[in-house]
C-alpha cells in the first residue's frame, strides 16, 4: 500500500529545478515591490555585484551582511537561479 | 516522464491510486501559511488552505497603526489571489490534527498525504497575575486589540504616562516591543508632548538595542524611557481596572498599558501535540517536519528554529524552504540542506528606519547563524541611509505580502 502511493506521487510530482541554497529566500524584497527585480537581468552582472559586496566594495544597507554568508559558488549558482524569468 | 508514468501505471493493482495526486493541507494563512501554500500549488502540490478568518490582518507596519501613521485597512489581505491559482481555501478552524487527517471545527475532514502548520503564536495573558487584555491590551495579534490601543492612546490626556511592558525571549517579532515604543513616543511627541512613556522589559538586551538606543537618545530623551530586568522591569502583576502595574521593584500608574505577555506556539499545534515543553515546536532544520510527528511540517513564529527569528520574513522564507521539501519527500527524495535569509525593518519614527539582517543553515538540528553573515545597520549613519531603510521597509512590505497573498 505504501508503495503504491510512493509510485503514484512520483507519477504526479516530475521534479523541477530546485533552488540552490538560500536562492528562494531572495523573492522576500526582490518581487516587484520596489527593490530591484533580478529576473531576466544577467546572471553574471547579478553574481558580480553580490561578489563586491561581499567583499566589501559598494555601500549597500544590508545585502553586505547578507552575501558574506554565501561563498562565491553559492552565489553564482544563485544568481543563475534568481536571473531566470520565471 | 511518459515512462515512468507507463511503469507506475503498470505496477499499480488500484488504477484509482494511479490518478490520485499528493494532497498537501495547509493549515493558518499568515505570511508562512500562504506563502506555502502558493509555493507548493507552484510546484504542482494539490493544495487546501485552512484558515479560521476571511481576511489577514498583518502584525508588520501595526505599530504605525497604533501610533495614527497607518490605517488598519492597509493591513488586510484577502485569500482571492490563491483561490485564483487554483488553490482551495476553507475558511474554518482547524480542530485538530488526527492520523492523516485535519478535523475541522464543523467536524468535516480534510484527508493529507502531508501537512504544513503555520499556526502562529498563542498569547498567554494569564502568566500575568491579574492582567485583563480589553483594558491593557497586549496588540500583539493584528486586528481589535490594535485599535483598542490606538483609541486609548488618542483618548489619553496630555500629561499621561504610557506603560508598555516587553516578554522575556522567545517571542514574535524580538525588535517590535522597541519599534513600538519609539513610534508611540513620536505620537506623545508630536501629540501630547508633557507625557511621558516607560518601557519595562523582563530581559537586559534586545535586538538593534545600539541603534534604538542611539535613535532615543536623539529623538525622545526625557520621554521614553527603557527598564531593563536588572533595574526593575520585569512585570509581576497588574491591577487592570486602577491601570497599575507592578515590577519586582515597584509599580507605575499608567494612563495607557500595553502589556506584551509570554506567548506559546499557536493552539492548533498544542492540540496536535506538535509542542515540547517549552510551549513551542521542535523541527527538523532541513525538512521542517515535526520531529513529534512524521508527516507534519511546521514553519513560522511557532517553531523553534534555532538562531533564526520569530519574524514575517523568516515565516515567508521558510515556507518556501518546506514547500520544497514536501514536494521532493513526495517524489521519494530526500531535501537538500537549505540556506535561509531573514531581514527585518524597524521604524523608530517616520523615515528613519534600522534593519537587522541574518543567513542561516541547519547545524546541530537547529539553524544557526552563517558565521561571519548578518548583523545590524551601522551606528551614526547618516540621515540619508535611515531614511533609504524607512523606505526598503515599505518595499519589503509591499513585496511579501504580494508574494504571500497574491
Amino acid at each position: 500500500m505504501r508503495i503504491c502511493v510512493g509510485l503514484s506521487l512520483l507519477v504526479a510530482l516530475p521534479a523541477a529545478a530546485a533552488p540552490p541554497p538560500g536562492a528562494s529566500s531572495c523573492a522576500g524584497c526582490h518581487g516587484g515591490g520596489g527593490m530591484p527585480v533580478l529576473a531576466g537581468q544577467p546572471a553574471e552582472a547579478i553574481a558580480g555585484t553580490m561578489l563586491a559586496y561581499k567583499a566589501g566594495r559598494g555601500s549597500p544597507t544590508v545585502m553586505d551582511r547578507i552575501a558574506r554568508g554565501f561563498t562565491e559558488e553559492e552565489i553564482r549558482a544563485i544568481a543563475a537561479w534568481v536571473s531566470a524569468p520565471r | 516522464m511518459r515512462r515512468r508514468a507507463l511503469l507506475g501505471a503498470a505496477l499499480l493493482a488500484a488504477p484509482a491510486l494511479a490518478q490520485a495526486a499528493p494532497k498537501v493541507v495547509v493549515i493558518g494563512g499568515g505570511f508562512g501559511g500562504a506563502t506555502a501554500a502558493r509555493a507548493l500549488h507552484r510546484l504542482g502540490v494539490a493544495v487546501t488552505l485552512v484558515e479560521r478568518d476571511a481576511t489577514y490582518l498583518s502584525c508588520p507596519f501595526s505599530n504605525a497603526v497604533i501610533a495614527g501613521l497607518r490605517e488598519m485597512e492597509a493591513q488586510r489581505f484577502g485569500y482571492d489571489g490563491l483561490r485564483r491559482e487554483g488553490i482551495a481555501v476553507v475558511l474554518q478552524a482547524a480542530r485538530t490534527v488526527e492520523a492523516r487527517q485535519v478535523v475541522l471545527a464543523d467536524g468535516a475532514t480534510l484527508p493529507f498525504d502531508r501537512l504544513v502548520m503555520a499556526p502562529g503564536i498563542a498569547l498567554r495573558p494569564d502568566a500575568i497575575p491579574g492582567l485583563d487584555t480589553e483594558v491593557m491590551p497586549h496588540a500583539w495579534r493584528a486586528g481589535p486589540q490594535t485599535l483598542l490601543l490606538r483609541r486609548q492612546l488618542e483618548a489619553m490626556e496630555d500629561g499621561g504616562l504610557v506603560v508598555l511592558s516587553a516578554p522575556a525571549n522567545p517571542y514574535r517579532c524580538p525588535p517590535g516591543p522597541y519599534e513600538r515604543a519609539s513610534l508611540i513616543a513620536h505620537h506623545l511627541k508630536t501629540r501630547k508632548p508633557r507625557s511621558k512613556l516607560i518601557l519595562l522589559d523582563a530581559k537586559d538586551t534586545f535586538s538593534k538595542q545600539k541603534l534604538f538606543e542611539e535613535a532615543w537618545a536623539a529623538l525622545y530623551p526625557g520621554l521614553l524611557e527603557w527598564v531593563p530586568l536588572s533595574s526593575g522591569g520585569k512585570v509581576v502583576e497588574v491591577d487592570a481596572a486602577a491601570r497599575v502595574v507592578r515590577t519586582e521593584f515597584g509599580e507605575h500608574q499608567a494612563a495607557v498599558a500595553n502589556i506584551i505577555p509570554p506567548q506559546s506556539a499557536g493552539r492548533i499545534a498544542q492540540a496536535a501535540g506538535l509542542t515540547d515543553r517549552s510551549g513551542w515546536c521542535p523541527v527538523d532544520p532541513v525538512s521542517f517536519e515535526s520531529r513529534q510527528r512524521a508527516g507534519v511540517h511546521l514553519i513560522g513564529d511557532a517553531i523553534i528554529a534555532g538562531a533564526m527569528p520569530k519574524s514575517a520574513f523568516a515565516a515567508n522564507a521558510q515556507a518556501r524552504v518546506c514547500a520544497e521539501a514536501v514536494a521532493a519527500l513526495l517524489r521519494g527524495e530526500a531535501p537538500a540542506p537549505p540556506k535561509l535569509i531573514n531581514t527585518c525593518y524597524s521604524l523608530v519614527e517616520p523615515g528613519y528606519g534600522i534593519s537587522i539582517a541574518g543567513v542561516y543553515q541547519p547545524a546541530n538540528g537547529l539553524l544557526a547563524d552563517v558565521p561571519g553573515a548578518g548583523g545590524v545597520s551601522a551606528l551614526g549613519a547618516p540621515a540619508a541611509t535611515r531614511a533609504a531603510e524607512a523606505g526598503y521597509a515599505e518595499d519589503w512590505f509591499r513585496t511579501v505580502t504580494a508574494d504571500a497573498f497574491g
